[in-house]
């Protein structure tokens, strides 16, 4: 599968002239569309509404960055990748970064058919770490619900001296009559006998 | 190597900004080299760039805002590589300036002897008025998302009963950046540290409505920060970089050496502002910056706690985390006091404090068996804050409302007996 990511809409962003046309070079020989390049002292919220770029190349330095990093809390329910790119001076930076899986780095110099494999790189990357986010939650959700029925349970055994199957088929029966999951009622139970 | 160092050549980051002169003084004035440390310090021009180098180990540690160790532990900041603090390196400091045009609006709400809440309530009658005609939100800046300039202006918004998130608009600007975003009326307002307020001031650009003391008195603005892996790599260094900085923040809270203080600011060019902002940036006031005085370097927990309330009031975090072991693992008091007995600094023997209560200062005990005097850190919304029941509080707020259910949290955060 060689560059899945083909026809991206991306921002580019930089004060180097030179690099941001060879960088727009390689990228449009690779199928993807420039839908605008910004300077670093730019309005990049601004930027970003109005072109809704997939992806955006940004020099590592620019002190924009945090205004992007602020997009990204925004926007959570669509962020997007951000490439970063290094001077050439700056290369430790760069192979640090990509091996530390910061982001992916392109240094300044760096011959240009390898942009779009970095291109690659760089969204693969940003994908994994939005389905990590999105399976911690899940697996928190999981490790709660399993400790909370665990404890409900226990309460109701207490106090209604039942037994453990009968107190997790009542646990069952009162979350089912109120459409809610086991887990949440289970929640809900321990927080109101935590008021009591 | 002295004292055992696992390595004695350092890099830090800094951005340029008054609050950063722990970091030059203790480098310039010798404190790091007598705990045998060579410093090396790299001027960056973004958080989150400093950030990325830390994280990659380009760098090995910096100034940072105070809630960024916290969420990069947490995962929020999009890199997720765990950090620590073990020493905060100032308090207070920052301010919220408005244009002079909006000013000019709040005027006519504005009692005479105007504070940060009847600021606040004048800025309220303004976008009421504003709303009635139709015409756009205010716009507000701040410098990063997980940073206290963030949550003091939705602090100082909410104050009034303005909605942060509905009733104005929020955006970052690079600190450097804001006194000509202000200018040029793109931006209404912002909340942000030295010397950025006083070049606003001293241009006319701007009025200071509210600051960082009235809304959070002696609340933590920068700490120094490592990953949580360098940290447990580096002890013996980690614990000689945090005795260093104690002792420059120490030099920096005698008045006497402000002045010096400043002129090396002003002489090592790292900060792109004029010489007498940074003077007036780096002097003695009430509301001013404050690095030594009050137990000011200690890592409180409480404060961790308190970042991550925020955190979870206006939807930054979408987990929900056990309160007290983040704030355990993120904020090292072991490792400050520690560093701490290298120099003779008596510190509080506890990890946590009450926030808000305090109107005056008042005793804690400390570990030398007297007691220090902490700074009062009441809070202009009138907050109480009890660390050992943080959802209490969450409960309360009117404005913000977590993405996380208070079930959840509460689950996560159930006392085991």
């Amino acid at each position: 599968m060689k560059h899945a990511n083909r026809g991206l809409r991306v921002m580019l962003v930089d004060d180097d002239q030179a690099r941001l046309a060879m960088m727009e070079q390689a990228l449009v020989a690779e199928g993807h569309v420039i839908v605008v390049r910004l300077d670093a002292q730019a309005d990049l919220l601004a930027g970003v509404t109005l072109h809704q770029p997939d992806v955006i190349f940004i020099d590592v330095d620019a002190p924009s960055r945090d205004t992007l990093e602020s997009l990204g809390q925004i926007h959570r329910e669509r962020p997007r990748p951000i490439v970063l790119f290094a001077a050439r001076s700056d290369a430790e930076t760069a192979h640090r970064a990509v091996h530390a899986g910061v982001s992916a780095y392109v240094v300044d110099g760096l011959h240009p058919t390898r942009l779009s494999a970095l291109l690659d790189v760089a969204i693969a990357r940003f994908e994994v770490h939005q389905a990590l986010s999105r399976e911690l939650s899940a697996a928190n959700a999981r490790l709660a619900d399993q400790r909370d029925i665990e404890k409900a349970k226990g309460m109701l055994m207490k106090r209604r001296k039942i037994d453990e199957d009968e107190a997790y088929g009542m646990l069952r029966k009162m979350a089912m009559d109120r459409k809610q999951r086991i887990g949440d009622y289970a929640r809900l139970l321990l927080a109101a006998s935590d008021l009591l | 190597m002295m004292n055992g160092l696992e390595k004695s050549r350092v890099r830090l980051g800094m951005l340029p900004l008054a609050d950063a002169a722990p970091l030059i003084v203790a480098r310039s004035c010798g404190f790091f080299a007598r705990h045998g440390l060579d410093v090396e310090l790299s001027v960056e021009r973004a958080w989150a760039a400093l950030r990325d180098k830390v994280a990659a180990g380009v760098l090995d540690g910096g100034q940072m805002l105070a809630p960024m160790p916290i969420a990069a532990t947490l995962g929020l900041d999009g890199v997720a590589v765990p950090m620590v603090t073990a020493m905060v390196m100032s308090l207070n400091g920052n301010s919220i300036t408005v244009s002079r045009a909006l000013h000019a609006r709040m005027v006519r709400y504005l009692p005479e002897g105007p504070t940060a809440g009847s600021c606040a309530t004048a800025l309220a009658a303004v976008i009421a008025e504003q709303r009635e005609r139709g015409g756009r939100r205010p716009i507000f800046a701040h410098v990063f998302p997980f940073s206290a300039h963030h949550y003091e202006l939705r602090m100082w918004l909410a104050s009034a009963d303005i909605d942060p998130d509905n009733d104005v608009q929020l955006c970052v600007v690079p600190p450097s950046q804001m006194v000509s975003e202000l200018e040029s009326g793109r931006i209404d307002g912002y909340c942000v540290g030295e010397p950025w307020n006083e070049v606003a001031l001293q241009r006319g650009v701007g009025v200071a409505v509210a600051s960082k003391h009235e809304i959070w008195n002696n609340s933590p603005e920068k700490v120094l920060g490592v990953t949580r892996d360098w940290a447990q790599e580096h002890p013996n260094t980690h614990r000689a970089m945090v005795a260093a900085m104690i002792e420059a923040a120490r030099w920096l809270d005698i008045e006497d050496n402000r002045h010096e203080a400043a002129t090396l600011l002003v002489s090592e060019h790292m900060l792109d502002a004029p010489a007498a902002s940074i003077f007036a940036s780096l002097r003695m006031r009430t509301g001013g910056i404050v690095f030594h005085r009050g137990a000011a370097t200690y890592p409180w927990r409480s404060h961790a706690v308190w970042f991550i309330l925020q955190m979870l009031r206006w939807k930054q975090c979408w987990l929900a985390p056990n309160f007290s072991d983040i704030a355990f693992d993120v904020y090292r008091c072991e490792t400050y006091r520690e560093a701490a007995a290298l120099v003779g600094e008596p510190c509080p023997r506890a990890d946590y404090k009450s926030e808000g209560a305090r109107f005056i200062g008042s005793p804690t005990p400390s570990t030398d068996g007297g007691s220090i005097m902490l700074g009062p850190d009441a809070m202009l919304d009138g907050s109480i804050f009890d660390a050992a029941d943080p959802l209490g509080w969450l409960k309360l707020q009117r404005h913000g409302l977590p993405t996380v259910g208070y079930a959840s949290l509460l689950s996560a955060n159930v006392r085991h007996s």
